[in-house]
C-alpha cells in the first residue's frame, strides 16, 4: 500500500481508539469536575461494563445484533446503579474527602476485580459484533482523465468500527445536550461551580453527587460495551483505560469537559502513530513521564486555564 | 521522662518477644516471620512519610524496586559482594527518592498522589524496557556469592531469620529514636499544620524532601534486603500493587505509630495467606480491608489502642 491510504487507515484506527477513550475519560472528568474526587475504580467500572455486556449477550442469545443492543442499553444502567450504590455506601460516608476517597476507591477497584475473577473467571471472552460487514475504502488516483477514485486492495475497515465512532460521537452530543440544555445539567454545573451556594439555593447536592458518580461509571461502561466486540472482556482489562483516562483528563485540564474531548482525540490519534516509531513500552514510559511533568509544572493542564 | 522510659521498654520488649518467637516457632511460621520482618521495614519506611509527615505517596514501589534492582544488578552483573551491593541498592533508592521528591513535592494532596503513581509506573515500565539486563517480568535469581554476608550463608533458613531480625530491630529502634527526636517532632508538626510550621520558621520544603529521602532510603533498604535474603529480583515488585500494599499495612496497623507497620504487615500477611488457601481472588481481602479501614477505623489497630488504652503510645 502507498503512504496515503496507509495513513488514512492509521487515522481511522486512531479515531476508534479516541472515540472509546473520549467516553471513558469523560466519565472520569465529570466525576472530578463536579465532585472534586479522583475515582481510581473507574477502570474497574469500565471492565464491569464489558463483562456485563458479555453476560447480557449470552443471556439474550438470539441474533448478535439483538444481544449487543440489549447490552448497550442495559450494561451502563447496571454499572451506573452499582456506582450509585458505592457512592451512597462508601464515598458519602467518607464525606468526599479527596485522599480518603482515593484509598477507598483503590479498595473498591480490588473488590470489583477480584469478585469478577471469582464469578467470571480468568479467561478473556469475546462478544460477537452486531454486524460483520467490511467496507472497502476508496482512494484518489491521478489518471489521464484527471482525478478518479479507485479501491486499493487491502484498504478496508469493518463497518462496526465506523459504527463505534458514530455511536461515541452521538453519546457525547447527548451528554453535551444533557449538561447544557436540561435542568439536571444545570444543577450539575451549579454544583460544580460552588457546591455550598448550590446547596443554599436548594440543590440536593448529595443526590446530584450520586447521579454524577453513576453517570460517570455508565459512560465508562458505554465505552467498554462499544469496545468489547473488538477487544475481548477480561477481568484485568480496566488498567490501560484507567491510565489513559488519567492522562487525557490531566492533559485536557482537570474537570474541563471540552478539554477532555480534545485531549482524547490527541492521545488516541498519537497513540497509534507514536507506537509505529517507538517501541510500545518506550512510548508508554515517555507518555507517563510527560503527564507527570505536566502535573508538576502546569497543573491546570495544557488547555485549562489557571483557577483563581 | 516517664514516656521515654515506657517507649524504651515497649520497643525493647517487642524486639525481645520477636527474638523469642524466632527461636521457638515451627519452620513454616518462622519462614513467614522472616518475610514479615523484611516487609515491615518497607512499611516503616512508608510510615515515615505517610504516618509522620502526612504525605500520601502511591509510588513507593519505585523506591523498593530501586533498592532491589540496585542490589540485584550490581551483584549479578557488576559482581559486587553482598555488602557492597547492599550499599549500592540503598544509594540507588536514596538517589531515586531525591529526584522524585524534588519534582513531586512541587505538587500537593491529590496531585502528589497521582504524580508519585505515574513516576512509579514509569519506573516499572523502564524495568520491562531494559529487559536485556533485568529480564523483565521473569526476573532473575541471584548467584550464591550475593547471598553471603559477613561469612554467613543467607540461603539457610536460620541465618536468614537472624539477618531479618537484626535488620528489623535496627530499623525499628532507629525509627523509634527518630520519631522522638527534634526532626521527628518537626515532621509531625508539618503533618498537623504545614502553614503553622512554616510560620514558626521551619523550612518545610526542605524538611519534606528530607522525609521523602529517608522514607525512600528505608524502603530501598527493605527491597535490597528482600533480594539478598530470598535470592530473587523481579518486576512484579515494582507494580502498583507493591505501592498499595505498604499503604494498606500502615493503615491497618496504625499510621503514625512506631509499632503500626509491624502489626499491619503481620495481620495482612496471615489474612492473605489464609484467604489464598480458600480462593485465588485473595486480593479481595486487601480491597475489602482498604474500604473497611477508610470507613470505620482510619487510625488502625495501634491508633485504636492509643485512643482507648494507652495515650502515651509513640
Amino acid at each position: 500500500m502507498e503512504f496515503g491510504p496507509h495513513l488514512m487507515l492509521a487515522l481511522l484506527e486512531g479515531a476508534v481508539t479516541s472515540a472509546v477513550l473520549a467516553l471513558t475519560a469523560m466519565g472520569l472528568s465529570l466525576v472530578f469536575g463536579v465532585m472534586r474526587v479522583v475515582n481510581v475504580a473507574h477502570g474497574a467500572f469500565f471492565m464491569l461494563g464489558a463483562v456485563a455486556a458479555w453476560w447480557i449477550a449470552q443471556l439474550v442469545g438470539a441474533h448478535p445484533a439483538l444481544g449487543f443492543a440489549a447490552a448497550l442499553l442495559a450494561a451502563p444502567l447496571l454499572v451506573g446503579a452499582g456506582a450509585m450504590l458505592a457512592d451512597r455506601l462508601i464515598l458519602a460516608r467518607v464525606g468526599y474527602d479527596p485522599e480518603r476517597t482515593i484509598v477507598a476507591t483503590i479498595g473498591l477497584m480490588y473488590v470489583i476485580e477480584q469478585t469478577v475473577l471469582m464469578g467470571f473467571g480468568p479467561d478473556a471472552r469475546p462478544v460477537a459484533p452486531p454486524f460483520d460487514a467490511r467496507i472497502a475504502l476508496p482512494w484518489v488516483e491521478r489518471t489521464a482523465e484527471g482525478l478518479a477514485l479507485y479501491w486499493p486492495w487491502g484498504l478496508s475497515i469493518t463497518a462496526y468500527k465506523l459504527f463505534v465512532i458514530a455511536a461515541a460521537a452521538a453519546i457525547l452530543a447527548g451528554l453535551w445536550a444533557l449538561m447544557t440544555r436540561t435542568g439536571a445539567g444545570l444543577v450539575m454545573r451549579a454544583t460544580q461551580q460552588d457546591r455550598d451556594m448550590a446547596r443554599a439555593f436548594g440543590v440536593p447536592v448529595s443526590r446530584v453527587f450520586a447521579r454524577v458518580f453513576g453517570l460517570g461509571a455508565a459512560l465508562a461502561a458505554m465505552g467498554a460495551v462499544l469496545v468489547v466486540p473488538i477487544q475481548q472482556a477480561h477481568y484485568l482489562m480496566g488498567g490501560d483505560p484507567l491510565l489513559l483516562s488519567f492522562i487525557v483528563v490531566i492533559i485536557g485540564g482537570l474537570g474541563s469537559l471540552p478539554g477532555t474531548v480534545v485531549a482524547a482525540l490527541l492521545i488516541g490519534m498519537t497513540d497509534g502513530i507514536v507506537s509505529v516509531f517507538l517501541s510500545p513500552t518506550l512510548a508508554k514510559i515517555v507518555a507517563t513521564l510527560a503527564v507527570a511533568l505536566v502535573l508538576v509544572f502546569r497543573p491546570q493542564g495544557l488547555m485549562g486555564r489557571a483557577r483563581a | 521522662m516517664i514516656d521515654a522510659r515506657r517507649s524504651l521498654l515497649l520497643h525493647g520488649g517487642i524486639v525481645a518477644c520477636l527474638a523469642l518467637l524466632a527461636a521457638t516457632l515451627p519452620a513454616y511460621h518462622a519462614g513467614n516471620l522472616t518475610r514479615i520482618l523484611v516487609l515491615a521495614v518497607y512499611a516503616m519506611g512508608y510510615n515515615l512519610l505517610f504516618g509522620y509527615t502526612g504525605l500520601l505517596s502511591l509510588g513507593h514501589a519505585l523506591f523498593f524496586a530501586a533498592g532491589m534492582y540496585g542490589f540485584g544488578l550490581s551483584a549479578a552483573l557488576g559482581g559486587l559482594s553482598a555488602g557492597a551491593a547492599l550499599l549500592a541498592g540503598v544509594a540507588a533508592a536514596a538517589l531515586v527518592a531525591g529526584l522524585t521528591g524534588a519534582l513531586a513535592l512541587r505538587t500537593r494532596d491529590v496531585a502528589f498522589m497521582i504524580v508519585t503513581l505515574m513516576f512509579a509506573q514509569a519506573g516499572y515500565l523502564t524495568i520491562l524496557y531494559l529487559g536485556t539486563w533485568t529480564r523483565g517480568d521473569e526476573g532473575f535469581v541471584l548467584p550464591a556469592a550475593a547471598r553471603r554476608l559477613a561469612g554467613f550463608d543467607l540461603r539457610g533458613d536460620g541465618a536468614r531469620l537472624v539477618a531479618a531480625l537484626t535488620l528489623f530491630s535496627a530499623c525499628f529502634l532507629a525509627t523509634a529514636a527518630l520519631t522522638g527526636s527534634r526532626l521527628g517532632r518537626t515532621l509531625i508538626a508539618i503533618r498537623e499544620n504545614e502553614e503553622r510550621a512554616r510560620m514558626l520558621g521551619y523550612d518545610t520544603a526542605r524538611l519534606k524532601l528530607v522525609a521523602v529521602v529517608l522514607s525512600g532510603t528505608l524502603s530501598g533498604l527493605a527491597g535490597a534486603a528482600y533480594a539478598m535474603l530470598f535470592g530473587y529480583v523481579g518486576a512484579s515488585f515494582a507494580t502498583v500493587q507493591y505501592s498499595i500494599l505498604p499503604l494498606l499495612w500502615v493503615l491497618l496497623g496504625g499510621a503514625g505509630t512506631t509499632v503500626g507497620p509491624l502489626v499491619g504487615v503481620a495481620l495482612m500477611f496471615y489474612l492473605i495467606d489464609w484467604s489464598s488457601r480458600v480462593t485465588d481472588a485473595y486480593m479481595l481481602v486487601a480491597g475489602a480491608a482498604l474500604i473497611g479501614l477508610t470507613l470505620f477505623a482510619p487510625q488502625g489497630v495501634a491508633g485504636l489502642i492509643r485512643r482507648k488504652a494507652a495515650p502515651w503510645l509513640p
